[in-house]
């Protein structure tokens, strides 16, 4: 046991190296399932170790706590439907941020506790025991506000895209001055803890640091939550790499900077995929600065557009030769990937090549289109990124749009007035046939009017996308047989 | 403290050259498994689980195990766990979708 104890270092550097494993991985679906079984036996190391290292364990406590944990996050991983992974992911993070705020609040009361025995007393008991330096006190008061800024942040963002009520936009020329605020006394008084020690400016810190993750998230828009969610991917990161730093701890510092640059990566192709820089998503407000004069800009003219049935788009595309599907939030939404894979399969069937083009910002995280369709066990090889359908699609005989706006709205490419010109999109109107499934005419997240529903070549099909789907394949169905 | 700020530069390096080797398609499973990865706090919140030492009748040392520490830090230990095992089971399960498929017979 001593043993462990003493090399506990070595452990923790295995760890470690498992984990850039774990991320290395993923670099195929092949390779992924290997590296989350480094992931898990890195943690199951880590957690081993850690028994040994620690100065009196209350082992039941440990234990009791992780055997709930567990039953608690096995049972909602394995239930959550994929549709609920970006609020899921969100309230992953809220509880990293959570956690590191309870290890910063027990750390400095427990040194408080044992420079109130004595250190002479301790010493005299054989209890080695360190008052914790200036470093540390700073590291740890890092550590904690992070930490408190991504549980709240994280909070919003789950109400957000679980669409709670009480997760409420907010909006107005207050907002920005109390962020400052918020923001600068929170900063005070982190270095009023720092030189004095004082708890109560600790307090004062922490409490701030809560407040101003939630007025800092609550005004960015629903569409934005992308780049939100992976911003705090990244700050619960950095959240474990300050309480790793006043652990001393190497593998914490390690795991926190990869998480974090994760986070901060995906946070900028996000940001690249709307043409935004990520000052002006969480600065910027709702896009609503750049939307508003378009809006305003009086009553618009009634343009005309042409839409068909469910039976009419069915048959265009089983007489394709080639068929090229736009999936969006409204797929999610609708809960319609099931529904979109058979009707993908059956034109397969009948000798049409389908093929499914993923915007990355499409849904509301990272990958969220190709999870659910992998779900909805669509083979990996007909999903491709943009970059690589994008030449295709002048060849391409009808392209199905579902639920999907911004991302193939030609004004980005040829509007410089537009707030989103500028932002690389998917070039559905270049195809011959453009079907868009829509529940109406309203506008995107941008705010925008969409040029492409407007083309000759377009048909809106209007309805609920799982619906008219379905309605799809009954009615290839129907003339196929 | 130089040797620390050492693998901490470093490690942002190996991440951000990992990260960037990640399939876009994957994104959603990367963001899943970090947040596992991430609750390696959970190493924190062990440290913190201990018993406190405490004054004694006859002036002796004794570990007291329920203390306001301990239960924030058994608190923390609950909230990583949720993380750990919910997230490496459900970066396994999506994961599990991602893997290519024997056709199944239809009709």
């Amino acid at each position: 046991m001593e043993f462990i104890r003493d090399y506990a270092d070595w452990f923790y550097l295995i760890g470690a190296v498992l984990f850039i494993l774990t991320l290395r991985g993923l670099s195929g679906p092949k390779t992924a399932i290997a590296g989350n079984r480094y992931g898990m036996i890195a943690m199951a190391i880590a957690v081993l170790t850690t028994f040994f290292v620690a100065d009196h364990p209350v082992i039941w406590m440990i234990v009791g706590a992780m055997i709930l944990g567990a039953i608690v996050g096995i049972a909602r991983a394995r239930t959550v439907p994929m549709t609920q992974m970006p609020e899921t992911v969100a309230l992953m993070h809220s509880l990293v941020g959570l956690a590191a705020v309870l290890i910063a609040i027990a750390a400095i009361i427990h040194n408080n506790k044992l420079v109130e025995l004595g250190p002479e007393l301790l010493a005299a008991n054989g209890i080695s025991f360190h008052e914790m330096s200036k470093v540390h006190l700073f590291e740890l008061f890092v550590g904690c506000f992070v930490g408190a800024i991504t549980f709240t942040a994280s909070v919003f963002a789950y109400g957000k895209l679980a669409a709670k009520k009480w997760a409420k936009t907010i909006s107005g020329g207050w907002v920005k001055p109390v962020q400052a605020l918020i923001f600068i006394a929170m900063l005070g008084f982190g270095i009023h803890f720092f030189l004095s020690g004082s708890m109560t400016s600790f307090w004062a810190m922490t409490a701030l640091a809560l407040a101003f993750g939630w007025v800092w998230i609550a005004p960015v828009g629903g569409g934005d939550m992308p780049v939100v969610v992976s911003l705090l991917n990244s700050f619960s990161g950095w959240a474990a790499a300050g309480i790793g730093f006043t652990l001393e701890n190497n593998m914490l510092i390690v795991a926190g900077s990869l998480v974090g640059s994760s986070g901060a990566i995906l946070s900028y192709i996000m940001c690249k995929a709307m043409n935004r820089s990520i000052i002006n998503v969480l600065f910027g407000g709702a896009m609503g600065g750049a939307a508003a004069p378009t809006a305003g800009a009086g009553e618009q003219v009634q343009r005309n557009y042409r839409s068909g049935s469910a039976d009419d788009a069915g048959f265009l595309m089983s007489n394709a030769d080639s068929v090229v599907i736009v999936p969006g939030y409204g797929m999610a939404q609708g809960r319609a990937q099931n529904a979109v894979k058979e009707l993908a399969n059956l034109l397969k069937e009948q000798g049409v090549t389908v093929r499914f083009a993923i915007h990355p910002v499409a849904g509301r995280m990272p990958g969220h289109m190709n999870v659910l369709l992998a779900e909805a066990d669509v083979p990996y090889e007909d999903i491709l990124e943009m970059d690589e359908i994008n030449s295709d699609f002048p060849a391409t005989d009808v392209v199905l749009v579902i639920g999907a706006n911004d991302v193939v709205n030609p004004a980005a490419k040829d509007d410089p007035n537009s707030p989103i010109y500028g932002m690389p999109i998917l070039e559905a109107h270049k195809a011959r046939t453009i079907m868009v499934i829509k529940r109406s005419m309203a506008t995107g997240y941008a705010g925008l009017d969409n040029d492409l529903f407007y083309n000759d070549k377009t048909m809106m099909v209007f309805g609920d996308a799982k619906k008219v789907v379905e309605d799809m394949t009954k009615a290839i169905n129907g003339t196929g047989h | 403290m130089v040797e620390t700020i050492t693998i901490f530069v470093l490690a942002i390096f190996v991440g951000y050259y990992v990260v960037w080797g990640v399939t876009p398609a994957l994104h959603t499973p990367l963001m899943a498994v970090t947040n596992a990865l991430s609750s390696i706090i959970i190493v924190g919140a062990m440290i913190q689980t201990v018993g406190l030492p405490v004054l004694g009748v006859d002036a002796n040392v004794q570990f007291q195990s329920i203390n306001v520490v301990s239960v924030l830090g058994a608190i923390a230990v609950f909230l990583a766990s949720i993380n750990i095992f919910g997230g490496f089971a459900v970066t396994a399960r999506m994961l599990e979708m991602f893997k290519p498929k024997q056709k199944k017979k239809e009709g």
